[in-house]
């Protein structure tokens, strides 16, 4: 009898160590919620962030791949050379790898690459970062070399953002809808409106990611995304809102990633318009922004304040803020220099996205206090893009500028806030012609100081990347420095 | 009879190139350019420029308007402006969502709605009728976004019965994919049914008043009987004009269901592309929705004749 028992025992033992096993079997599947899909899914012929978060580094790869702290690594390229003059640079390419299509990867898909951005009917969104490579030359199979016309200073991570990722000349021309790319996850399946399915690439050249397969998800209403979160629909997205993130901080089952971004938020000003060409009337404007109170309004308190148009978690930023402090009875009295003693009346357009409303509102009554009364338009994004940014037919608007160094648009005089300062100009050709790090830094920093003095705009906040995820779910990005979400390193873990 | 249907159907062509022409025309007046949202706020003006000339967006209006019209007519919906796929077959793949969806949407309310109705008008001035006109009243008033949430709250997070939203096409499981559409067509047929059931209240409640009934009743029939047999059939007719109308307003309805539920259905995809000013896709959605309207009021003329056979008389001398 008791021997029975003990066979039964035994028995149940076994049952639940096998059950044990089965549940300690991490799942290798990820749903993660975005808010905005993409048109297409092609990063060399649009620049909308959507399409970066679904491919960049997932499926496609570039010669360098930008990591989570903004430094360049190698990719496709295992090692590179640079000659003393800095115009020559030599890359050393992985041998074995295959596009998803099976097709293999050498150095004539890189020519390939580079040839087509700059043609003239390329569609690629920046052209212009690229416009210095005068020649591309494929040596061997697997060494290829580059000859710039000038130095570019950040060449190298320009090679590795999504407008330059390895294409093959014989999927390029069907990116748009079926993605073909060398990188860890091939493109599986794409339900338009609905979702995007990747699966491992299982000849990967690299380090296998421990995920086999990955499903984005389009939820473009916060409420629904709340709810996909709640009911383990999704099991994370990598940018949520932070007015409702209050749901998620307390809960254990969820970990709420806080990070930052490229973005730079911005009261933009039409430089060109009168009042605002008055440096006196930009001065007075900056004297009148609160940022405290805009970051808590607007950001839920995730922003990071900025006194000008460059990323704090940047290693040559230099702390602008104080360069004109809240002080209302100084820019009344500015503004009084300036011969609007009464204060005057503008518009601020402001585009469909919730921190550009909200903060538009909070400006808009620390303006009033200083006398500046604002007329709020709300419009839609297709509609900011042709007023204000392609016809700078606006006065002030709110917009954060999300690229990584982007202080190069203050040398474009034929910018949307229309900044048209020559020195700054020549500052800036130097500076992207530097390719020594401290000779760099400082002309960096140099470069911060001239738009934050002219109070070109005024300068808000660093957008914060506020990113939220099963609590079991690991490797995400906190920061993001690139647009993309990269799914290489994220698994389960207990 | 024959010349009859041919009027109509000349002046349904005729209502449908009206239609065209109106929508392109407003469209083309909206501001906005899907090239350059396509390419990004940071694209050059010349990429910008490539991509206008690759969508055909440089030609003059009217030129792309014959076109459009054209292709219509060979069945060609032309080339989506952001999505760089053929506009038949996006509409196409959402309908797969929408029509059932708003099927199932229409079948609720019908089956919850007209019932209601009648119950109330039978019990009129009691304490079901009152009950069941406050539920309509409510049901009309609550919007549908606020119901669905409420929906995907209690039996999507708290009690984890159904999915909170999305869609699994029905290839892939059709079992899953019905799933899906259980949360989002109550939520879209809720004023629906509100409205009809006091529609349907209102009518018996006249029906009950007239002659017929009253001999209905003289005959030997039950209050029951006499409405059940006669009243109901002849409360049906009004009943039938807003079911027709309720069409369009369920496709209205589903932009905003959609929307909650991440349904990748019809509504979502004419909002996302008026949003992306993807005109030509924009237009594509309203002829085929309009077909659709047209065609309903259509059937809805020919369900009249079945309900009420002095139409029918008429109609065929």
């Amino acid at each position: 009898m008791g021997r029975i028992f003990k066979s039964i025992g035994t028995a149940l033992a076994l049952v639940g160590a096998l059950a044990g096993a089965a549940l300690a079997q991490q799942p290798t599947e990820v749903r993660i919620g975005v808010a905005l899909e993409p048109p297409i899914l092609d990063p060399t012929a649009g620049a909308a962030e959507a399409i970066d978060i679904v491919v960049y580094q997932n499926i496609f790869e570039g010669l360098t791949a930008i990591d989570e702290n903004g430094a360049v690594q190698p990719g496709l390229a295992s090692s590179w050379t640079i000659s003393d003059d800095n115009l020559t640079y030599t890359f050393k390419l992985h041998e074995g790898v295959t596009f998803h299509d099976g097709t293999a990867f050498d150095a004539d898909d890189v020519k390939f690459t580079f040839d087509r951005i700059p043609a003239a009917d390329s569609v690629n969104a920046h052209k212009e970062l690229y416009t210095d490579i005068a020649e591309v030359k494929v040596i061997d199979p697997f060494t290829v070399s580059f000859t710039l016309s000038k130095p570019v200073g950040l060449f190298l991570f320009n090679l590795g953002r999504g407008d330059a990722v390895i294409v093959a000349p014989e999927s390029a021309d069907n990116n748009a809808t079926t993605p073909i790319g060398t990188g860890p996850f091939a493109f599986v399946q794409w339900d338009k409106g609905n979702r995007v399915l990747l699966e491992r690439y299982e000849p990967y050249w690299g380090t296998m990611p421990a995920l086999t397969k990955a499903t984005y998800l389009f939820i473009g209403d916060t409420a629904a995304m709340t709810s996909a979160l709640l009911a383990g629909d999704i099991d994370g997205t990598n940018n949520f809102a932070p007015d409702s993130l209050a749901v998620f901080e307390g809960n254990p089952q969820f970990k709420v990633l806080v990070g930052t971004t490229e973005g730079e938020t911005i009261p933009g000003t039409n430089n060109r318009k009168p009042p605002f060409d008055n440096l006196k009337v930009r001065q007075a404007m900056a004297h009148a922004l609160d940022r405290k109170a805009i970051i808590d309004g607007a950001t839920f308190g995730y922003g990071t304040p900025i006194g000008a148009p460059f990323a704090p978690h940047n290693a040559y930023y230099v702390d602008l803020t104080g360069t004109y402090p809240y002080d209302p009875a100084a820019a009344k009295a500015l503004l009084a220099e300036a011969g609007y003693p009464d204060g005057f009346s503008a518009t601020l357009k402001l585009p469909p996205l919730g921190y550009a409303r909200l903060s538009g509102q909070i400006i808009a009554s620390q303006f009033a206090a200083v006398g500046i009364k604002l007329e709020l338009i709300n419009v839609e994004f297709a509609q900011w893009l042709q007023d204000v940014y392609t016809n700078h037919d606006f006065d002030l608007t709110i917009i954060s500028h999300v690229e990584p160094f982007d202080i190069g648009n203050y040398a474009n005089p034929d910018y949307y806030f229309g900044y048209d300062n020559p020195d700054f100009r020549a500052l800036i050709k130097t500076l992207n012609e530097t390719t020594d790090d401290a000779k760099r830094k400082e002309l960096a920093i140099e470069a911060q100081t001239i738009p934050a003095k002219d109070a070109v705009n005024g300068y808000l906040f660093e957008l914060a990347q506020t990113g939220v995820w099963n609590a079991k779910l690991a490797g995400m990005w906190q920061n993001s420095p690139i647009e993309g979400l990269v799914l290489r390193g994220i698994h389960w873990v207990e | 009879m024959i010349l009859f249907a041919l009027r109509r159907f000349l002046g349904f062509a005729a209502t449908l190139l009206l239609a065209a022409v109106v929508i392109f025309y407003l469209l083309d007046l909206l501001p906005g350019d899907p090239a350059r949202f396509t390419s990004g706020i940071t694209a050059t003006p010349e990429a910008v420029a490539n991509l206008r000339a690759q969508m055909g967006l440089d030609a003059p209006a009217h030129e792309r308007l014959l076109g459009w019209i054209a292709g219509m007519l060979r069945g060609d919906f032309g080339m989506s402006y952001t999505q760089r796929a053929p506009v038949a077959a996006l509409l196409w793949e959402r309908l797969a969502v929408t029509l059932p969806l708003t099927v199932m949407a229409m079948i609720i309310s019908v089956v919850i709605g007209l019932p209601l109705g009648i119950v109330s008008a039978r019990a009129r001035g009691k304490a079901p009728d009152t009950a069941i006109m406050v539920l309509a009243q409510l049901g009309v008033a609550v919007p549908n976004f606020w119901f669905g949430m409420m929906l995907t709250l209690v039996f999507a997070v708290a009690l984890r019965w159904l999915p909170p939203g999305g869609f699994t096409p029905r290839g892939e499981n059709p079992w899953l994919s019905l799933r899906g559409l259980v949360l989002p067509s109550p939520a879209l047929a809720l004023p629906q049914a509100s409205i009809l059931a006091r529609v349907m209240r209102t009518a018996l409640v006249d029906v009950q008043g007239q002659d017929f009934i009253r001999t209905a009743r003289a005959k030997g029939l039950t209050m029951g009987e006499a409405v059940w047999r006669h009243g109901v059939r002849n409360a049906l007719l009004p009943v039938l004009t807003i079911l027709g109308l309720q069409f369009a307003f369920l496709i209205a309805g589903t932009i905003i269901v959609e929307n909650v539920f991440y349904l990748p259905g019809l509504g979502r995809l004419i909002f996302t592309a008026i949003s992306e000013r993807d005109l030509i896709l924009v237009r594509g959605a309203t002829v085929v929705l309009i077909v659709a309207v047209t065609a309903t009021m259509f059937v809805v003329d020919l369900a009249y004749a079945l309900v009420d056979p002095r139409l029918r008389e008429r109609s065929t001398p």
